[in-house]
């Protein structure tokens, strides 16, 4: 079976120099739900900009559903693959909820109808069907965070990305936020320094380091193998004990 | 940070012009406005059915009184303005008590409060009774250039975050001056302006990102529009006893 998301040998440097991938290497199956973990400035942020072509890498391909990223293909690659970026702020441009979850369906040249059954659905979806007319300022920080996955999700992605869902989130938006995810049928990567949250949510793990993946296996084995966290500066909370916790 | 209304120029309420379609309000804003500026000064009976017309309006809005005269009160610059015309016009003067008033000053201080009165107060009408994001979505059915109500639209989108940010650099400046120092913090506020500055510009570079992200390719889609309840014959009629009279008025002159 064709993987959703294929990533090989992907390498890129920004223009003052700074070598931000160095050959990355991933797959992800259809249905899987994998976390991307890693320090600050592992190269995280740059993978999921090159990933949808805003960044482009010198060496390396990115093939999603078996579609290679290039210039012709860019906008089916856009589509195939949405990704929720950290600030619901960056995400919500639009004067209103509803208009924003229309945003991306409108760009795909759907009619009225379709823009509007799609926009309804993704935002009965994430549970915020009754916030339409309302300004993406006055949300509060769960809704504004549920709204933004629901103006990707009105795309119908294949593969959903999400950087930092959880960041900012109090315990119960927390919860409900991973719930919800759970319950999407979508392939998810989702990029975190929440670890409770990963293992709670992705049964595989990548930890990307230094521009490559360091690591990549089940979570709970990857979380419980102390030295492997502390070459690649990560740290559970403390008292937590990954062993103790049934994963997904 | 959190409620329903959008704006503070907005008054909540279910009145026939809180319903009105966006686009058919700024129709008749504009002709309305038009309308009154067409009129001669010298017509002064004309201003007074212009004022009948936007108290009509006033009451269909069902607009608390207070409200809007306090919204009015936006045009006092050209208030002040047209209350100096008087005192500082040529010509042939007229004694007021004391005063000496120039005749065409008179007239002139007239035109601009009777004119700048009426269309401030038509445009009060129209953003008491529509949210800002509809006044776009009308301008966007009237085929007004589609970048033109982007760029207001991410305006007013981002005007509430950026002055969200300042205003935490204001309480991180007032945390450690100790004291309410005015010029310290004014200051202080001008040094970081840079700095605001470049975060702005950042933001801006992350929302492109996500407008990316989501299909952007340089133009704004056409969204799917709700049909709104369309009354041409009602704005028509406002806008039809504005022009009458305009016409008359300026026929008899």
């Amino acid at each position: 079976m064709t993987p959703a998301l294929e990533v090989s040998g992907l390498a890129l440097t920004y223009p003052d120099g700074t070598e931000a991938l160095r050959g990355v290497d991933l797959s992800v199956d259809r249905g899987e739900r994998v976390a991307l973990l890693g320090p600050n400035g592992a190269g995280k942020t740059s993978l999921l900009l090159a990933l949808i072509g805003i960044v482009h890498p010198q060496r390396g391909t990115v093939r999603v559903g078996g579609l290679e990223s290039g210039p012709d293909s860019l906008p089916e690659i856009r589509r195939r693959l949405g990704i929720v970026f950290q600030d619901p702020d960056d995400q919500l441009f639009m004067p209103t909820v509803s208009r924003d979850v229309a945003f991306g369906p409108a760009n795909l040249g759907l009619d009225a109808e379709e823009v509007q059954r799609r926009s309804k659905a993704a935002l009965e979806a994430v549970g915020m069907a009754a916030a339409g007319e309302r300004a993406p300022h006055h949300l509060s920080g769960g809704e504004a965070r549920r709204v933004a996955m629901a103006t990707v999700l009105a795309m119908e992605p294949d593969v959903l990305v999400l950087d930092e869902p959880s960041s900012n989130l109090d315990p119960v938006g927390r919860r409900e936020l991973a719930d919800l995810l759970a319950g999407l049928p979508t392939t998810l990567l989702v990029v975190t320094h929440d670890l409770p949250f990963a293992l709670a949510l992705c049964g595989r793990s990548v930890i990307l380091n230094g521009g490559v993946v360091a690591a990549d296996g089940p979570t709970a084995r990857l979380l419980a193998d102390t030295e492997l966290m502390a070459t690649n500066r990560l740290e559970l909370p403390y008292g937590f004990d990954p062993a103790t916790i049934a994963g997904p | 940070m959190s409620g329903v209304h959008a704006h503070a120029l907005h008054y909540h309420g279910h009145s026939p012009l809180h319903r009105l379609a966006p686009h058919v309000k700024l129709i008749a804003l504009l002709g309305f406005v038009g309308a009154v500026v067409a009129t001669p000064a010298e017509a002064v009976w004309a201003f007074g059915i212009h004022a009948a017309v936007l108290a009509t309006a006033v009451g269909l809005a069902e607009l608390p009184l207070g409200f809007f005269f306090r919204r009015l009160s936006i045009e006092i610059p050209f208030v002040v303005f047209a209350l100096a015309m008087p005192f500082v016009g040529s010509g042939p003067d007229v004694m007021v008590g004391p005063l000496s008033l120039s005749v065409a000053g008179i007239w002139g201080a007239w035109n601009v409060l009777a004119k700048a009165t009426l269309s401030v107060g038509a445009s009060v009408v129209l953003s008491s009774t529509t949210e800002v994001a509809d006044i776009l979505a009308g301008f966007d059915r009237l085929r007004s250039p589609r970048i033109l109500t982007a760029i207001a639209g991410f305006m007013i989108r981002y005007l509430e975050v950026v002055a969200g940010e300042v205003q935490r650099v204001r309480t991180a400046i007032a945390a450690r001056l100790g004291d309410q120092r005015r010029l310290g913090e004014a200051a202080a506020l001008a040094s970081v302006s840079g700095t605001m500055f470049i975060r702005s510009y950042e933001r801006g570079e992350r929302v492109h990102h996500a407008m990316l992200a989501r299909g952007y390719s340089g133009s704004m889609p056409r969204m799917g529009e709700e049909p709104a309840t369309v009354r041409w014959v009602e704005a028509a009629a406002g806008l039809a006893v504005a022009w009458s009279v305009a016409l008359t008025a300026l026929l008899s002159s």
